[in-house]
C-alpha cells in the first residue's frame, strides 16, 4: 500500500516561447493571449499560475493538456516535446474548475475510468481504484452516483481519478472555486499534503492569491498573457517588482517619492519635504529621480499628533474605520493620497475614529522601492 | 481569421475519425438535401429544349392556377396557426401555471395528436359531419351536408397541430423566471395585471414561434387537404395532382417552389430573428417551483375549456374506432370484423414494407442526429455552421418539395434510385433526424465541455469518449429522436407518395387510396392497426434505450453548486 507509486511517472515541464494567439471576437484582428511564456516546473513541483480573469492562464494550462495548440514555441513533458502527441496520449492528468464527473457512471467507475480506457488487467484496474478511493477516504461511497455526494466529495473524486492514472504531471483549472470558504481553506491544505506526499508535479491555475500563497512552491504572476514575476510566496508578495504584482499579490499602498541618494544598499527619499532612509533600495537608481515606494498596509501605523511631529512622514484625517476583531482598517487622507491602513490585534493600541486629525509612521524596513513605471508597463 | 481556418484544419487532418465523420455527414446532406432542392430550382428554370429562362417560370406563376394554390394555403396556414396558438396557450398555461385537477389526463390528450397516423382527423370529420354524418345526417337531419373545403381543414389541422404550440408555450412558459412575476405581485399589480404586462410579453417570443411552426405544418401538409379539401386548391396537394394527374414536372416544380419559399421564410424567422429574442431566464440555479394560481375565477374556466378540447380530441379519436367496426357507416352500424380482416390480408404487405423500411432509417436517422449534434456542438471545423443550417433545414422543406425533388435528382443516372428501399430510408433518415439534432444539442449545451475533456485527457480517444461518455448522456435525446423518426416514418405520406413502388407500396398510400375509393371503414380500421403497431414501437425502442446505457441518475454537469 505504498503512496509512491502514484508518483513513478512525474516528470518536469518546460514552456519555452510558448506563444497563442487567438482571433478577436469582432474577428478583425488577433489577441495575444499568451504571450512568449518561458516557465520551468521542477519534478515533484507545485507552481501556481495567478492572475485576473483574462491574463491567459487558463489558455497556458489547457495548451500543456492539448486542448489548445500553441501559435509557437514548446512544451516539453520530461524532455520530450509534446507539440505532435494529442492530449490523450500525454500521460497527463486534470482537475477541472467543474469537476467534470461523469454523471450517469458510479463514483468507482469514474475513478477506474482512465485506468479502463488504457485496458489494464482487470486486477489491476481493481487494486489501483480501490487504493486511490481508499487514499481519498471514497471507500464507503464507491457505488453512489457524483450527483449523490456532497461537493467536497466531488472535488474528491475528481481528485482520484486524476491521481490514480499515476500522471507524469498534475494539471489544475481553478479546483477549488466551486466550494464554499471554509471547505475551499479545508480542501486546499489537504490538496497541499496529498501533493507533497505523492510529489506529483504539479501546475495549479487560480485567480485566488491567498490559495496561491497557501499551496504553491512558486507562484507565477500572469497579466496579458505575460508573466510579470515568477518566485516563491514570500518572494512575490516582499519582493514585488512591479506596481501590477504589488498591488494584484495582496494590498498595497504606493506613494511616488524623490530619491536623494543611494548609499551602498539603502536609499535616501524624500517625503514632503523629509528625508527617511529605506534600507533596500532594489533596483532604484541615484539619477532614477522619482521612485514608487510600495508599503503594506500593516506596514503604515497611526499615531495622535501630540507625539514628536518632526518624525512623522505623513499626516492626514481617517475618512473611514473598519473593525474585523483581528484587524483594524483605516481609510486615511493625507497630502499624497489616500491610504489603507491596517492595525492587527487593534485592541493592545489606540483605535482612532473616523474625522480624527492623525500622524502615520512607515516601516521602513519593509517597505520597497520600484524603479518609476510607465502606465503601459503596469 | 486565415490562422484559425488552418488550425482547425490541422484539428481534422489530425483526427482521421472526425475528418471521415465530417466527410460523410457532408455527402449525405449534399445528396439528400442540397441536390434535389437544386434540381427543383434548376429544373422550374428550364424550357423544354433545355435552355435557362426565368420568363416561362415567371408566365406560369402570374396564371390564376397557381396564384390560387398559393393564397389558399397562406390563408389556411395563418388562420391554422393562430387558432392552434391560442388553444396551445390556453393548454400551456393552465398545466404550468394554474393548479387543477386531470392535468395528466390533458397532457396525454394533448400528445395523441403528435404519434398519431395522417388522416385519422380527416376521416372523423368525415363520419361525424359527411354526407352520412353522424351529427349532420343523424342528428341535425341535414341530407346534403358539404364537409369538403376549408372550414373542416381549419378544424382538422387546428387539432392536428396546436399540440406543437402547447409545447413551444410550455418551454417558454415553464422558463419564465417565476421571481419576475413575484416582483411584480409584491410592487402591488394585481394578478390580471401582471398576466397583461409581465407574463403576455414575456412569452410573445414563444407565441409567435408556435405560430410559425404550426403555419409551416400547415403549409407543409398533405394528408389533410388531400381528402377533405373538396375544391379548395392547397399547394402541396396542387403539386401532387399536377405531376401525377397532368405529368406536368415543370408545373410541380413550380408549386413546389412557390411552398417552399414561405415555409423557409418562416423558418428562418423562426430560428434565427426569434431565437436572439427569448426573453428566456436560464441561470443554472434551481428555480423553486412556481407558486400555481388556485384562484377558482382562473381555475374552472380554464378547465372546462381543455375539458372541451379533449373531449372534442376524444370525439374524434373515438369516432375512428367505431368506425372502423361497424358495416357501413351512416347506413348500417352493425358489427363486423371485416375490415380488420381486409387489413390483415390485402393491406398485409403494405403495412409490413411501412413497418421494415421506418425500422431500418429510424437508427440511421436517430445516430445521424447525435453524430451532427455532436459534431456541430463539440468540434471546430470548416464548414461546421453550414452543417448545421443545412442538416435543420429539412425541417423546413414541405415533404411535396422533398418527393419531387427526389424524383428529380434520382430518376436519372448516375443515381437510378427512385422506388427503391435504399431511397425511402434515405428519404425517411434525412428528413427525421432535426428533432434528433435538436435533442442532441439543447442536451449537449447543458453538459458541461469539460466532461468529455476529462475523458480526452485521461486517455480516451475521440471515438471511446462518444461512445462511453457523450452517447450515454445523450440517451434521453437519442431515444426521443428515435422515436419521433419512428413515427414520422410510419406516418409520412407526402415525401413517399412520389417514391412508392409496385415493390414498395406503403400502408398510409394504401389508406389513401381507400379515400379515394370511399373504404372510410377499411381505412378506420387500417389507421386503427397503424396505431397498435406505433405504440408497441415506441415500447420496444423504450426497452432497447434501456439496454443500451448502464443506469444510474442522470443529471448534467458534474458539480451541482456550479456558479
Amino acid at each position: 500500500m505504498s503512496e509512491r507509486d502514484f508518483s513513478a511517472r512525474s516528470s518536469n515541464v518546460t514552456l519555452i516561447d510558448l506563444t497563442k494567439r487567438f482571433r478577436s471576437l469582432d474577428g478583425s484582428g488577433e489577441v495575444l493571449a499568451v504571450d512568449d511564456v518561458n516557465l520551468e516546473v521542477k519534478t515533484g513541483e507545485l507552481v501556481t499560475i495567478l492572475g485576473p480573469s483574462g491574463c491567459g492562464k487558463t489558455t497556458t494550462l489547457r495548451m500543456i493538456a492539448g486542448f489548445e495548440y500553441p501559435t509557437s514555441g514548446s512544451i516539453l513533458i520530461g524532455d520530450k516535446d509534446v507539440a505532435k502527441i494529442p492530449p490523450n496520449k500525454r500521460g497527463l492528468s486534470m482537475v477541472f474548475q467543474s469537476y467534470a464527473l461523469f454523471p450517469h457512471l458510479s463514483i468507482y467507475e469514474n475513478v477506474a475510468y482512465g485506468l479502463r480506457v488504457q485496458k489494464l488487467p482487470a486486477s489491476e484496474i481493481r487494486e489501483r481504484t480501490e487504493r486511490a478511493l481508499d487514499l481519498m477516504q471514497l471507500t464507503t461511497m464507491a457505488k453512489r452516483y457524483p450527483s449523490q455526494v456532497s461537493g467536497g466529495q466531488q472535488q474528491r473524486i475528481a481528485l482520484a481519478r486524476a491521481i490514480v492514472i499515476e500522471p507524469s504531471v498534475l494539471l489544475f483549472d481553478e479546483p477549488l472555486s466551486n466550494l464554499d470558504a471554509k471547505l475551499r481553506e479545508y480542501m486546499r491544505d489537504e490538496l497541499r499534503k496529498l501533493q507533497k506526499r505523492l510529489g506529483i508535479t504539479s501546475l495549479y491555475v487560480t485567480h485566488d492569491q491567498s490559495e496561491a500563497m497557501a499551496i504553491s512552491d512558486r507562484v507565477v504572476i500572469m497579466k496579458e498573457g505575460r508573466i510579470r514575476q515568477v518566485g516563491t510566496p514570500r518572494e512575490i508578495y516582499a519582493f514585488p517588482q512591479s506596481r501590477f504584482v504589488a498591488d494584484f499579490m495582496g494590498k498595497a499602498n504606493f506613494l511616488e517619492v524623490e530619491v536623494l541618494g543611494i548609499d551602498g544598499e539603502s536609499a535616501r527619499i524624500d517625503i514632503g519635504g523629509k528625508a527617511f532612509i529605506v534600507p533596500r533600495a532594489g533596483k532604484v537608481r541615484p539619477n532614477s529621480g522619482s521612485a514608487l515606494l510600495v508599503v503594506r498596509p500593516e506596514a503604515l501605523r497611526l499615531i495622535s499628533l501630540s507625539n514628536a511631529e518632526n518624525e512623522i512622514p505623513l499626516r492626514g484625517c481617517i475618512d473611514r474605520f473598519t473593525y474585523f476583531g483581528n484587524i483594524a482598517r483605516y481609510e486615511v487622507s493625507t497630502e499624497n493620497g489616500p491610504l489603507l491602513i491596517e492595525s492587527y490585534n487593534p485592541e493592545a493600541s489606540s483605535i482612532f475614529e473616523e474625522g480624527d486629525n492623525v500622524g502615520v509612521i512607515i516601516d521602513f524596513e519593509s517597505v520597497r522601492l520600484l524603479p518609476p513605471e510607465n502606465k503601459e508597463q503596469q | 481569421m486565415r490562422e484559425n481556418t488552418r488550425l482547425s484544419v490541422a484539428h481534422l487532418v489530425r483526427d482521421p475519425v472526425l475528418l471521415f465523420l465530417v466527410i460523410l455527414v457532408f455527402v449525405g446532406l449534399f445528396l439528400f438535401i442540397i441536390l434535389p432542392l437544386g434540381k427543383i430550382f434548376a429544373y422550374s428554370v428550364t424550357t423544354n429544349d433545355g435552355r435557362l429562362s426565368f420568363q416561362a417560370a415567371w408566365d406560369m406563376l402570374r396564371s390564376r392556377s397557381y396564384l390560387a394554390p398559393l393564397k389558399n394555403s397562406m390563408l389556411l396556414g395563418i388562420t391554422t396557426g393562430i387558432l392552434a396558438t391560442i388553444i396551445g396557450y390556453v393548454f400551456a398555461y393552465a398545466l404550468t401555471r394554474v393548479d387543477m385537477p386531470l392535468k395528466r389526463f390533458f397532457k396525454a390528450i394533448a400528445t395523441i395528436p403528435i404519434i398519431s397516423p395522417p388522416f385519422i382527423l380527416s376521416l372523423s370529420m368525415i363520419f361525424l359531419f359527411g354526407r352520412n354524418g353522424l351529427i349532420t345526417r343523424r342528428l341535425l337531419g341535414i341530407e346534403d351536408a358539404n364537409v369538403y373545403g376549408m372550414h373542416s381543414l381549419v378544424v382538422v389541422q387546428t387539432i392536428s397541430f396546436f399540440p406543437i404550440a402547447y409545447l413551444t408555450l410550455t418551454g417558454t412558459l415553464s422558463k419564465l423566471n417565476p421571481a419576475v412575476e413575484d416582483a411584480a405581485l409584491n410592487l402591488g399589480a394585481s394578478k390580471a395585471r401582471i398576466f397583461r404586462t409581465v407574463t403576455l410579453p414575456l412569452s410573445v417570443p414563444g407565441i409567435l414561434s408556435s405560430f410559425l411552426l404550426v403555419f409551416i405544418q400547415s403549409m407543409e401538409d398533405f394528408s389533410n387537404p388531400a381528402v377533405i379539401s373538396g375544391s379548395f386548391s392547397t399547394l402541396a396537394v396542387e403539386a401532387y395532382r399536377t405531376i401525377t394527374g397532368m405529368y406536368d414536372m415543370r408545373g410541380g416544380s413550380l408549386m413546389a417552389l412557390l411552398l417552399l419559399i414561405p415555409t423557409l421564410i418562416a423558418f428562418l424567422l423562426q430560428k434565427y430573428w426569434l431565437s436572439g429574442k427569448s426573453f428566456v431566464t436560464v441561470t443554472g440555479k434551481p428555480t423553486i417551483s412556481q407558486q400555481q394560481s388556485k384562484d377558482p375565477k382562473l381555475v374552472w374556466p380554464l378547465f372546462a375549456l381543455c375539458m372541451l378540447i379533449s373531449l372534442v380530441i376524444l370525439l374524434f379519436y373515438g369516432t375512428v374506432l367505431v368506425g372502423a367496426f361497424v358495416k357501413v357507416w351512416g347506413i348500417n352500424f352493425s358489427f363486423t370484423w371485416a375490415h380488420f380482416k381486409y387489413v390483415m390480408t390485402l393491406g398485409w404487405i403494405p403495412l409490413r414494407n411501412s413497418v421494415v423500411l421506418a425500422l431500418a432509417s429510424t437508427p440511421i436517422a436517430g445516430l445521424l442526429g447525435m453524430i451532427i449534434a455532436f459534431l456541430v456542438v463539440r468540434k471546430e471545423f470548416p464548414g461546421r455552421r453550414a452543417m448545421e443550417f443545412i442538416s435543420m433545414l429539412t425541417f423546413a422543406v414541405p415533404g411535396t418539395v422533398v418527393g419531387i425533388g427526389y424524383i428529380l435528382a434520382f430518376n436519372d443516372k448516375p443515381f437510378m434510385w427512385t422506388g427503391s428501399a435504399f431511397l425511402l430510408i434515405m428519404a425517411f433518415a434525412f428528413r427525421n433526424m432535426p428533432v434528433g439534432i435538436e435533442a442532441g444539442t439543447s442536451t449537449l449545451l447543458q453538459i458541461d465541455r469539460s466532461i468529455e475533456e476529462a475523458s480526452t485527457i485521461l486517455g480516451a480517444t475521440g471515438a471511446v469518449t462518444f461512445r462511453r461518455i457523450s452517447l450515454p448522456m445523450l440517451k434521453q435525446a437519442f431515444f426521443s429522436g428515435l422515436v419521433y423518426s419512428f413515427v414520422r416514418a410510419m406516418t409520412a405520406v407526402s415525401t413517399v407518395i412520389f417514391l412508392i413502388s409496385p415493390r414498395w407500396n406503403l400502408a398510409t398510400i394504401s389508406i389513401f387510396s381507400l379515400f379515394e375509393s370511399s373504404k372510410y371503414s377499411d381505412a378506420a380500421a387500417y389507421i386503427i392497426v397503424m396505431i397498435l403497431f406505433i405504440i408497441v414501437a415506441i415500447g420496444v425502442l423504450n426497452l432497447l434505450v434501456g439496454l443500451m446505457g448502464r443506469g444510474g441518475p442522470s443529471t448534467s454537469g458534474g458539480s451541482s453548486e456550479r456558479a
